[in-house]
């Protein structure tokens, strides 16, 4: 896919908590055609501990409203500096970026979107073109706490809605790992993106079950163009750019890290 | 419009805007945002003779201004290169230059004389000073006899434009610079990144999986020209700038220091276009101060 680098504009940018933000950018042009689990780059401005872009999944692509969203964890300098944008803002930002998700094959029917933390931002887009291609999909979304989970009312647009939270404040108390859907549903096909150990347990759990698994990796990275190798994840097939490669890998194909 | 037109060692270039090696990949990875052949020259991967799998991540850290790199020389070696990667880049219409890295003088020497008998890299830059290998690699740039040794050994085997490439990792690169130009080099490169290190205090660990990491970026630049003047004071041959140039100012800067071209490095993260925008600035600058060609402010600083 042709990759871009353009000035967008911000439309809005949204405080959804105390540490997200919901940014959506759009632009005069129609924007590029984007994958679900494909991620772009931003320039910050004015940060002066950001050197680098910073790599943000696409959270969802409004097709209507040439609109592309962001949902933004406020980590460092960086992203404290995106929060602060207001609309009409612009942004420098490289797109698309990554292979992103794999669409299910061969008859996969049940499908299950498993997020963390800021991991669940990919999910929304490919629920949504999973649902446009036909299929029903389950989120299944954790956190830490109710307040935490962020974002509900779109991802009940397209599939039914799972969640956990480690105090019990929404959902079934615990882990995603300990939902009781997996329990309750055979599925065929599981994506996943959040935090490591997340995703390795979501992992461990496929292939104990044998089920086909995707993860969507968040290594630091500097190019976002599989020129500096600096994003590697360890595969069977040796390193390979989290950037260009990925950031969706199959379980199959992956040497997961401590 | 002044003359771009730049000559390193009898390696004739439309500007004097390289990118510099580890990264620009092989060029392709940036032709979606320019014409790549509108670079002066692209200096790609380090190649070795044998396949290297780098090292492990975390390979990276950023840091104020500037970024720690651990890579490590990840490449699928020369043969692989030769097979795979130059029929592909080979038609590119600017210098495609192929970094040259080893662990032993024969290792050097061996990759140069395959790549040698490629017709269309009319140039290696041999690395001497890469910080993120055990074996090799800075080890031949920090000491003059080691680095005129490599550098005299491939130069039996390599007939055609000869950069080195420095380490900035020693107490006088201006000795080792007089020690590979007598060792056959027609052109030095200068500077790899500086040996650094970056510690998660929370965690209580290194942020690196080797430790220690190259330094690159804008932090660097004021190191980087300092040691281009000295070079370029104690060299005959053409030397090639680099470090931390983020701009076509940055750019100049290095060529009033005595730099006949120069490298563009990290930026090129931060910026996809930017060595379009070096070359396109170098020449608004020559205008804007009457020069008629970009040789007139090679070394024209006035101290």
């Amino acid at each position: 896919m042709r990759k871009y680098l353009l000035d967008l504009i911000v439309s809005s940018n949204e405080r959804l908590n105390n540490n997200y933000i919901l940014m959506k950018l759009t632009s005069q042009e129609t924007l590029p055609e984007m994958r679900p689990g494909q991620f772009v780059e931003i320039k910050v401005e004015g940060a002066p501990s950001t050197y680098l872009r910073r790599p943000i999944s696409i959270h969802f692509v409004d097709k209507k409203a040439n609109e592309l969203w962001l949902l933004i964890q406020i980590v460092g300098d960086g992203t404290k500096k995106l929060a602060e944008l207001k609309s009409g803002d612009t942004l420098n930002v490289m797109l698309p970026l990554g292979n992103g998700f794999g669409l299910p094959e061969g008859g996969q029917k049940e499908l299950l979107l498993v997020g963390g933390g800021v991991g669940i931002a990919p999910l929304l887009q490919l629920g949504a073109e999973l649902k446009a291609a036909g299929y029903s999909p389950k989120f299944l979304l954790g956190a830490r706490s109710a307040k935490d989970l962020l974002q509900l009312d779109e991802f009940g647009k397209y599939g039914e809605l799972f969640m956990t939270t480690e105090d019990g404040s929404m959902g079934e108390k615990g882990f995603v790992t300990n939902h009781s859907v997996l329990k309750n549903v055979k599925f065929d096909k599981i994506f996943t993106c959040g935090p490591t150990p997340m995703m390795k347990a979501v992992a461990a759990y496929a292939s104990a079950e044998n089920i086909d698994c995707e993860v969507s990796l968040e290594n630091t990275m500097a190019c976002g163009l599989g020129a500096c190798l600096c994003c590697v994840t360890d595969t069977k097939e040796g390193h390979k750019c989290v950037c260009t490669d990925g950031p969706v890998f199959n379980i199959k194909d992956l040497k997961w890290q401590n | 419009m002044a003359e771009l037109i730049t000559n390193i060692g009898g390696l004739r270039m439309k500007n004097p805007v390289m990118t510099a090696s580890g990264t620009y990949g092989y060029g392709e990875e940036f032709a979606d945002f320019i014409d790549i052949s509108k670079i002066g020259g692209i200096i790609v991967k380090g190649t070795t003779i044998a396949h290297r799998e780098g090292n492990p991540y975390p390979r990276m850290a950023e840091t104020p201004s500037g970024m720690l790199n651990a890579v490590g020389l990840q490449n699928k070696g020369v043969d692989y290169f030769i097979d795979n990667i130059y029929p592909r880049i080979k038609d590119i219409d600017t210098n495609m230059i192929v970094n040259v890295s080893g662990s032993t003088i024969d290792d050097y020497v061996a990759t140069a004389e395959k790549i040698n008998a490629l017709d269309k890299i009319p140039a290696i830059e041999l690395n001497i000073s890469c910080p993120n290998v055990k074996q090799g690699g800075m080890a031949f740039g920090t000491d003059c006899k080691s680095a005129q040794s490599v550098v005299e050994a491939v130069r039996k085997v390599y007939g055609k434009t000869l950069i080195v490439k420095l380490s900035p990792n020693v107490t006088n690169i201006a000795e080792i610079a007089l020690a590979v130009e007598a060792g056959g080099a027609d052109s030095v490169s200068l500077i790899n990144t500086l040996m650094g290190m970056a510690i998660n205090a929370e965690k209580r660990k290194p942020v690196l999986s080797t430790v220690t990491g190259g330094l690159s970026g804008a932090c660097v630049k004021p190191i980087a020209l300092r040691m281009v003047w000295q070079v370029a004071k104690a060299v005959k041959v053409p030397v090639i700038g680099l470090g931390g140039i983020s701009s076509a100012t940055d750019a100049i800067e290095f060529l009033l220091a005595g730099a006949t071209a120069v490298e563009i490095g990290t930026a090129n993260f931060i910026d996809p276009t930017i060595t379009i925008k070096v070359a396109e600035g170098i020449n608004e600058y020559l205008d804007r101060h009457g020069f008629k060609s970009v040789s007139e402010i090679v070394g024209a600083l006035e101290c």
